[in-house]
Formats: structure tokens, C-alpha cells, sequence
């Protein structure tokens, strides 16, 4: 009943991503805020962007929604809207005080990720980000199971270059073939540093085994784009503001934007090869 | 008292590293501040409640040992130029290096547990804790875990953003 409750839910949803890392600080959150943008560029595009990180939430304040709380109708919850077409949820709208910690252990983590699927009134959905926390655990487990009602096209894992994120990102590859969840491609973030002044390129985190090429061709993954370090992203996030939209001649821009619609491309024909089964 | 009588009887200081936000660099600093005080003379050992993604053991060139069980529980692998840093994670227990640890909560507890009860140390000044990111099943098991011992306090590490 429960699933079917889910089922239900999400069945106004399209397309659903995951964003996986394994490795905390890797950017994340920052992708799936741009992910999100990105594609509701597109005004006749209906995005929904949910944040299960319950420990450490940042969608809220890169998406620029510190201080939204959530509203209940009686379709359920209100999601907070960025756009006209793009919705957030996330517990951080859920705290009373941004400092709030949220101590709990999996079991209350599993119950709120549940009910942000069953509860949030997102509508017909052409695109649902889900952002994760770093490593394959309860919101890991949770969320495959959950979505599981309804289907994911895949997830997106996001990497720096340095073999001990690397490490912790194989360990995400074989969580995704453990769960039979398809693996989009992988995003090697933090790749190489341009100084604004000498214009000389440095590797801030040297890829010392090859960084996330290497990995992926060993693991037979595809990789979705490099994105270098700019400093703006950063700031962008800080201040709630899409870095897109902040610096559209940024390297970091192209590369976002390139991945973006690789990620496009792969959900579309997804769909168009579901359909032909159907 | 049961706490003189355990494994962690000849430690006098416990560490914790926290953040709260991962990439920061914890375990870099854990690694970094076990090399230090061993550098000053001190008897160290580090602690890697990291489950999901333990990355001590690579940091000390360790990630291709394994572990050992001796009368009083599990012999930690001895790293550093002295070989005389302790070193416990779930790394050395892994079948191969990117398995993946797909546990949820209570499988966590019950491992971080064993890793605070059943590691012979011996004696050392510090042991460090590396802790993964976020408030959850690691944290609270292995502050409860700690409690009855010489826990000195946590250092909170962060970026500037």
C-alpha cells in the first residue's frame, strides 16, 4: 500500500537523477543546484530539486532560500519555489534555526526521506534532482527503495580529481551496480585551476592515479565532463545566487553546461526507448 | 572499574575530529596531527569510524594491510615511519579496496562499538577519532561508546566558505 501510495506521487514525474558521491566536499550540491538551473532554463520545463542531505542540507542556501519554510496544503507539502518552474524541498526548510542539528539516527532519516516523496505536492515533474549526503547508507538505501515505486534514469556521481576521493567513489560505482541503479556517468570536479592574472593552469588536487578518466575507463563508466576550480562558483553559492547565470563566460560555465546536456540527451532517449518498449 | 579493565585503560587521551561538512579535511588533519604529536614523542593511535568511505589507511600506505586478533580483541596495524602510530578502520577489513559499505545504521553501531571496545591499543598519550561528515549513527554511537573514558574534546575542522 505504501508503494503504491509512492507510486502514485511520482507518477507526474519524467525523469528522476541521482546525485551520488561517496567522497564529502566534492560539489554536490553545487552540481545539482546547476543541474537544476540548467535545465529550467527552459521555462516549459517543470523542475523539482530535492535535497536528502538531513545532516548537512545545502540546497537552501545555494539555491538562495535561506530562511523558506514549508507550507501545507491540502495536496500536501508545498514545495519552495525558486522559479515559477523550479521547486526545492529540503529539511533545512524544516529547521527553526539554520545552526539547528539534526542528530538522528537512520530509521528518522528513512521517515522524513519517505515522507518528502510521499508528502511534497511537487505536481507533473519533467525533471526530479535528488542531492544526497557523501557515502552509501539509510538515505542511500532509502531513496533507491523508495524511488523504486517509481524509476530513476540514473545517477550522476561527482569527483575531484585525488585518488582518495577517487577511492571513495568506486566504492559509490559498486553501491550503484550492487542496487542496479544506472550510472549516467561521472563529473571530475575541481579539475585544474586557471590563475585569472598569468593564466598559467595549476592542479590544485593533482591526479595521481590518473584522476576520474583513468577510473572510468577502468570501470567501464562513462565521464560526463571535467570542470575546473573558479573561485566564483564558490561565492555564488555562498551567496544563493546560480553561478550560470553569475559567470556565463567562465571555463567552469561551458563545462557545467556541456554535462548538463549530456545528462539531457541521456534522460530523453531513456525515455524514447521506454516508450518503444511500451 | 570495567573501564580500568578494557582496552582502552592505557589510553590518556581521546580525540575527536569533527566536522559536520565533508571534504574539509579531517582525515587529513587526523593524519597530520597523529604524525605531529608522534614527531613530540608521544604515543599515538588513530581511530577511523569512517565506514563508508575510510581514507586513513591510504593516507599512511597502509590500504593493502590486514588485521589480526589477539587475546583481547583486534591488533591494530602499526604505520608511520616508526611503525609506532596504531591504526584501526574498516578499510582493513574490506575484501577488496572498493567494496563498498552498504550498511545502515545499526550494522554502523555495531561495528563502531567493536572498534571502541575490542582494539588492543595499549598504551598511548592520544588516540585520534576520524569521524565521517554529518550528525548521525557514527557520531552518536561513537560519543556513547566513548563516554565512560578520558575523552578530552573534539577539534572542529572547516573550509572558509
Amino acid at each position: 500500500a505504501e508503494a503504491a501510495e509512492l507510486r502514485a506521487r511520482l507518477r507526474a514525474v519524467r525523469h528522476t537523477v541521482l546525485v551520488l558521491s561517496g567522497k564529502g566536499g566534492v560539489g554536490k550540491s553545487t552540481f545539482s543546484a546547476l543541474l537544476a538551473h540548467g535545465l529550467a532554463a527552459d521555462e516549459s520545463k517543470q523542475v523539482a530539486l530535492l535535497d536528502i542531505d538531513i545532516c548537512g542540507p545545502s540546497i537552501p542556501k545555494m539555491m538562495g532560500l535561506e530562511g523558506e519554510q514549508v507550507h501545507q496544503s491540502g495536496s500536501g507539502w508545498s514545495p519552495v519555489y525558486v522559479e515559477e518552474n523550479l521547486g526545492v524541498m529540503s529539511v533545512g526548510f524544516l529547521l527553526s534555526s539554520p545552526d539547528d542539528a539534526v542528530i538522528w539516527r537512520g530509521p528518522k532519516k528513512n521517515g522524513l526521506i519517505k515522507q518528502f516523496l510521499r508528502d511534497v505536492d511537487w505536481g507533473e515533474v519533467d525533471y526530479l534532482i535528488v542531492d544526497t549526503p557523501p557515502g552509501t547508507s539509510d538515505e542511500h538505501l532509502s531513496i533507491v527503495q523508495y524511488l523504486s515505486a517509481s524509476h530513476i534514469d540514473g545517477a550522476v556521481i561527482v569527483t575531484t580529481p585525488q585518488e582518495v576521493s577517487l577511492q571513495d567513489v568506486r566504492k559509490e560505482i559498486n553501491f550503484c551496480r550492487k542496487v542496479k541503479l544506472p550510472i549516467i556517468g561521472v563529473v571530475e570536479n575541481m579539475s585544474g585551476f586557471v590563475c585569472p592574472k598569468c593564466k598559467n593552469e595549476s592542479q590544485i588536487f593533482p591526479p595521481t592515479t590518473g584522476g576520474a578518466e583513468k577510473m572510468c575507463q577502468n570501470l567501464n563508466v562513462s565521464l560526463l565532463g571535467k570542470v575546473p576550480l573558479d573561485p566564483q562558483i564558490g561565492r555564488s553559492c555562498d551567496r544563493g545566487q546560480s553561478f550560470l547565470a553569475e559567470a556565463p563566460e567562465s571555463p567552469a560555465t561551458l563545462s557545467y553546461r556541456n554535462i548538463i546536456q549530456r545528462i539531457q540527451e541521456y534522460c530523453e532517449q531513456h525515455h524514447f526507448q521506454e516508450e518503444k518498449i511500451m | 572499574t570495567l573501564a580500568e579493565r578494557t582496552n582502552l585503560a592505557g589510553v590518556r587521551h581521546i580525540l575527536l575530529v569533527l566536522s559536520g561538512k565533508g571534504g574539509v579535511g579531517k582525515s587529513t588533519i587526523s593524519t597530520e596531527l597523529a604524525l605531529a604529536l608522534r614527531n613530540t614523542g608521544k604515543r599515538v593511535g588513530i581511530l577511523d569510524v569512517d565506514l563508508c568511505g575510510p581514507s586513513i589507511p591510504r593516507m599512511l600506505r597502509v590500504q593493502d594491510s590486514a588485521v589480526h586478533q589477539c587475546d583481547s580483541g583486534w591488533v591494530p596495524v602499526f604505520v608511520g615511519q616508526d611503525k609506532a602510530i596504531a591504526l584501526m578502520s574498516i578499510g582493513f577489513l574490506l575484501e577488496r579496496p572498493d567494496d563498498a559499505v552498504v550498511w545502515r545504521g545499526p550494522k554502523k553501531n555495531a561495528l563502531i562499538k567493536q572498534f571502541v571496545t575490542d582494539v588492543a591499543w595499549g598504551d598511548l598519550d592520544f588516540l585520534i577519532v576520524d569521524t565521517p561528515p554529518g550528525t548521525s549513527d557514527e557520531h552518536i554511537s561513537t560519543v556513547e561508546a566513548l563516554r565512560p573514558y578520558q575523552l578530552l574534546g573534539a577539534i572542529l575542522v572547516t573550509t572558509p566558505q
